[in-house]
């Protein structure tokens, strides 16, 4: 049968929407008699907490409550973990250290909650956080992640003996013995700075406890409702079925709504049960740069080994990995760096002694890309730098060392984010890589061109970069179908959505296999009382996953539609056709007959329904891949660099994509598009600046740069398909694709451009003033 | 990110507002297109006890030239209307190129002409450009009014000479000479950002094509406007060849005493402005010479 639908062109179902302001985002949620709360956090990064006094904020007119962490009494208890420790390798060291929902003893860094104010709104709220009286004695403070496991370094949690907060080494094959008879051996420092994921929406919860119904509802930005409807209901003793937690349209999310639980959502939840009224906070920006998780933040110290012809003998990345106060979420970033670092290529021996460390800064948890982009950036660095030291083009070395076509699935012998054995299950590297230099026209550019230019006193560079993105992670995501008696269909999956289109890509799915119009295929995601088996939006995995276990039900369903249309046009079911909503003889048009007629006759008021069958035609399923399935693509960019100003002008951006079956192109380039962004920030603007205190001196949209439409060039995409063989529809996720090479093409094309002997980029992200100080030949001004 | 509690009041008249300013004084503040006040109070870096909004003063927002070809501008005209009006662009060139490199299209659509510059923040063109074309500012006062040099108005970081009682209602722009070339150039960031260093630089030949006038004025190097009055100096008399425009963007450093941040180091911003102006300078140079661009 060929697809109509899926893989098709389609504008988003939610868009008009969206566009006229008619969509719901939890700031929409108004309740009668809700209350606002506003948090009182911590100055300083690091401190003994000796007092808060909030009498004089519950004076105010207009305060309703103040809580501190000892009014939470038993209810204060860290948050558990959520994503646990590996536990399928040996010898691995981890100190599990949670976030708590309001600091009671120790700060540890700076925007940790103090207390909550709720008030009759906001603005009253913010007034008594002034009114509130603090003991801190500020401690020395560690935010220097090469400095945190010196001996005399300040302790984060003082409990520890430092402040490692994890310890892991992975092989394959043996390095140390391939480095021993190698050609080459490449050594280099690598720096990979923090940033933030600046989502236009911050977070924000409403909490509301019903207490006539019994019922707790809770509207909130997460990326995950269902567990945190599990997980909410667990900690304050009520059953999941009292407990329903919305997630409505969320204006981006990029990996930081996964984390659970902030102490905003425990407090809020805490709150609502004690005093009975709904309770709004939303996140504001300032607030967003210390509160919310942040991502990046290594220190890799790496070595390749080569044959003289540039074939990879081996590559060891020893690194640090700034989790900052807490580690909630395990080992997740430093592995899928790990794995990364492997990249598409063949390399036989690799060895990798990781350090997660504890510093008086924001907690890190996965940013789209999570880990990806250093170990990308590593593997791809040296690379150029091996194709600089061997004479060898830099796209040349990358082809000598793909991994076959024919090698897959391939195993890689570590683990992976799931802790099992990353298998790469399909790939065809070596023509994105082809489609990619065509489009850009390599051979032209660096033969013709580029020389031309330099002559004129230009200094334009080019990058090309091989990429892999493992995605679509288990375990599991469900969706039920039906089809109601208007013929429309509904369908309802766990998952959220924060605009990664799903109430489209979906609907395509559904209204391929039933026939019937997109437009009349309404999704549902993220409203636990509509579905409640599930994890979430994250690893790029919605596509994957939750799309699988769409297409599963809508296929159950048609089976239903086919089986009682059968038996009612007195027609074989291989016969019958669904069209136009309606299921219909192929060999005579004239006898059909319409889905929701048939949705009314499987569900009747009178009669009897035969035993071992099941009224409506409606179907639930599920779907959890054997292990992830891997993209990958090649990006490819022309910059110019001012070398007067060392501004940065991308003049070209090509993006070949292979993400397996591409469900809807539209919005596989929205991702990219996105994607890019969010990686040309990574590689040339965003970076946050923390002080020896912890400060952090950028906590604004005036001083932390996002880039905007205007720093984006156009892009060009180009699509490969090489389906995944892990899921029916042979889908591959995207969401994270398009930021993962961003920085190491950056560099590359930036360090091109430059064309200085000796000057090497090892860090990201870069920016005009690190440009100066290299291209001067100076160290970085501290 | 809400302000904390203050009194609003909005005045329909100057006079209004002026008796307003003279009742609160240092306790007021007045709300022009708030692109920087609203912030700073989110931010409660600013808590005025009253804010005067000078929005309902529809006197003040207006662009006419006088008879001599003086331009004149409103205080509270937006600066969307400065960027496309013919008038600015006919006699005050300097502006209209400068209009588009201040901040977002949104930001201008709200935020004005006399707002900026009563700012005084050390990083905003309009200050920079005002001083760089000798322009006057009209300050009032239930005392009476003054006139007010661009270079005497501003006193430091977000300082002017505007007492508590005192407003900015309008600013004048002088005829541009015969053989007058400008330009401005600063680099930033992203498009949309605070500059870096940005320098206006103003030239007028005389009839030999020597340069008979030259100012070059800084942003974002110091505590306000910044003219570099001896690297200018070495331009008089002189013709505008390579070398000279060279030496003279060389010789800038030595009257700027920029600080450091995050984006940029004090060698970074010292290089910044030579390198900008000796760029501005050759724009000048070229312009001034060009017929049909002077100003007749």
């Amino acid at each position: 049968m060929m697809a109509k639908l899926i893989g098709k062109r389609i504008t988003r179902n939610e868009d008009p929407r969206l566009l006229t302001g008619q969509a719901l985002f939890v700031d929409d949620v108004e309740l009668p008699g809700m209350l606002h709360a506003a948090f009182l956090r911590s100055e300083y990064a690091h401190a003994i907490l000796k007092g808060v006094d909030v009498s004089a904020a519950l004076e105010r007119p207009g305060v309703v409550a103040a809580f501190t962490a000892e009014d939470m009494g038993d209810d204060w208890s860290p948050g558990p973990p959520l994503v646990i420790p590996p536990p399928t390798i040996e010898d691995v060291e981890f100190y599990t250290r949670t976030q708590v929902p309001l600091v009671k003893d120790k700060v540890r860094h700076a925007g940790e909650p103090l207390a909550i104010v709720i008030a009759e709104n906001r603005y009253i709220a913010e007034d008594a956080l002034d009114d509130i009286v603090v003991d801190l004695e500020p401690l020395d403070v560690v935010t220097n992640i090469e400095r945190a496991l010196d001996p005399d370094s300040p302790l984060v949690h003082d409990d520890l003996e430092s402040n490692l907060a994890a310890h892991l080494v992975q092989e394959k094959g043996d390095y140390a013995a391939i480095r021993e008879g190698a050609d080459k051996v490449i050594k280099r420092r690598i720096v990979i700075e923090r940033g933030i994921a600046g989502a236009i929406e911050n977070r924000g919860i409403v909490a509301s406890w019903d207490n006539k119904q019994q019922q707790l509802t809770v509207w909130d930005t997460t990326q995950s409702p269902i567990p945190i409807r599990n997980g909410l209901a667990s900690m304050f003793g009520l059953s999941e079925y009292q407990v329903r937690v919305i997630a409505p349209f969320v204006g981006g999310a990029f990996g930081p709504k996964i984390m659970m639980f902030y102490p905003e959502e425990v407090l809020l939840t805490w709150s609502t049960l004690k005093m009975g009224k709904p309770i709004k906070w939303i996140e504001d920006r300032r607030e967003n740069f210390y509160a919310t998780t942040q991502e990046r933040g290594q220190v890799h110290n790496v070595e390749l080994a080569l044959t003289s012809d540039g074939r990879i003998l081996g590559l060891r990345d020893d690194f640090l990995h700034d989790t900052g106060a807490y580690d909630p979420y395990g080992l997740t970033i430093p592995l899928n760096t790990q794995c990364h670092a492997l990249g598409p290529y063949d390399i036989p021996n690799f060895s990798s002694d990781l350090k997660v460390v504890f510093t008086n800064k924001t907690l890190t948890t996965p940013v789209r890309g999570a880990g990806r982009p250093q170990g990308v950036y590593v593997i791809e660095r040296m690379l150029d730098i091996a194709a600089r030291e061997l004479g060898i083009d830099r796209t040349e070395i990358r082809k000598r060392n793909y991994l076959p076509k024919d090698v897959f699935p391939y195993d890689n012998i570590i683990i992976d984010q799931a802790f099992e054995s990353f298998v790469i299950d399909s790939g065809d590297y070596l023509p994105a890589m082809e489609k990619a230099l065509k489009l850009i026209d390599y051979e032209k550019f660096t033969k013709e061109e580029q020389p031309k230019l330099r002559e004129g006193g230009r200094r334009l560079g080019i990058g090309v970069v091989s990429f892999i993105e493992t995605t679509g992670v288990g375990p599991y995501e469900g969706a039920r179908v039906t089809i109601e008696s208007s013929g429309k269909v509904n369908t309802a999956t766990g998952v959220g959505t924060q605009g990664q289109g799903h109430f489209t890509s979906f609907a395509q799915i559904v209204a391929e296999r039933l026939g019937v119009d997109v437009r009349d295929v309404h999704i549902v995601t993220g409203d636990t009382a509509q579905f409640h088996w599930g994890t979430g939006t994250f690893a790029s995995r919605g596509a994957v996953v939750a799309a699988n276990a769409v297409n599963a039900a809508a296929l159950i369903v048609r089976g239903k539609v086919l089986k009682l249309a059968g038996d009612l046009l007195e027609t074989p079911e291989e016969e019958l056709e669904l069209e136009d909503g309606v299921v219909r003889v192929v060999d005579d048009p004239t006898r059909f007959i319409s889905l929701g007629d048939l949705a009314q006759r499987s569900n009747p008021l009178r009669g009897a329904v035969e035993p071992g069958t099941e009224p409506g035609l409606e179907a639930t399923a599920y779907f959890g891949p054997k292990y992830g399935a891997t993209a990958f693509g090649t990006h490819a960019m022309i910059v110019e660099v001012d070398p007067e100003t060392m501004m940065v002008e991308i003049k070209r951006y090509i993006v070949v994509e292979d993400c397996g079956t591409v469900l809807n192109p539209l919005i596989v380039e929205g991702q990219l598009h996105g994607g890019v962004a969010l990686g040309i920030g990574n590689s040339f603007y965003e970076k946050l600046v923390f002080d020896d205190n912890g400060q952090l001196l950028n906590a604004s949209f005036a001083d932390y740069l996002i880039p905007t439409a205007a720093e984006i060039p156009t892009i060009e995409i180009a699509h490969q398909v090489t389906p995944s063989p892990l899921n029916p529809l042979g889908s591959k996720g995207v969401g994270e694709a398009g930021a993962i090479p961003v920085p190491a093409l950056f560099a590359q094309a930036v360090e091109n451009a430059l064309d200085v002997d000796g000057l090497e980029i090892l860090e990201s992200p870069l920016s005009p003033l690190r440009l100066f100080e290299l291209f001067h030949g100076e160290e970085k001004d501290a | 990110m809400k302000p904390a509690p203050f009194e609003y009041i909005a005045p329909t008249t100057v006079e209004e507002a002026l008796g307003h300013l003279t009742e609160y004084g240092y306790d007021a503040k007045v709300l022009a297109g708030g692109q920087s006040l609203i912030p700073m109070m989110n931010f409660r870096l600013a808590q005025p006890a009253v804010l005067v909004d000078l929005n309902k003063l529809a006197e003040l927002s207006f662009i006419r030239s006088e008879k001599d070809g003086e331009l004149r501008i409103g205080a509270m005209t937006r600066h969307f209307q400065v960027e496309r009006d013919d008038l600015v662009a006919e006699h005050a060139p300097l502006i209209h190129e400068a209009m588009p490199k201040i901040a977002t299209p949104q930001i201008r659509s709200r935020g004005t002409f006399g707002g900026s510059i009563a700012h005084a923040d050390p990083a905003a063109e309009l200050t920079t450009i005002c001083v760089a074309l000798d322009g006057r500012f009209r300050c009032q006062s239930v005392r009476g009014e003054r006139w007010v040099p661009a270079k005497d108005f501003f006193l430091g970081m977000f300082t002017s000479v505007l007492e508590p009682d005192e407003m900015l209602v309008e600013i004048a722009i002088p005829p541009m000479a015969p053989r007058t070339g400008w330009a401005l150039e600063e680099e930033a960031r992203r498009v949309h950002d605070f500059a870096l260093v940005g320098v206006g630089a103003v030239v007028t030949l005389d009839e030999q094509g020597c340069c008979e006038r030259a100012r070059l004025v800084f942003l974002s190097v110091g505590d306000g406007p910044v003219e570099a009055v001896k690297a200018a100096e070495m331009l008089i008399g002189k013709e505008g060849t390579p070398e000279i425009i060279r030496a003279a963007a060389e010789a800038v450093t030595e009257e700027l005493d920029p600080s450091a941040d995050i984006h940029a180091s004090v060698k970074y911003r010292l290089h910044l402005a030579r390198v900008l102006a000796r760029r501005a300078l050759e724009k000048a140079f070229a312009r001034a010479a060009i017929p049909g661009t002077q100003a007749a």
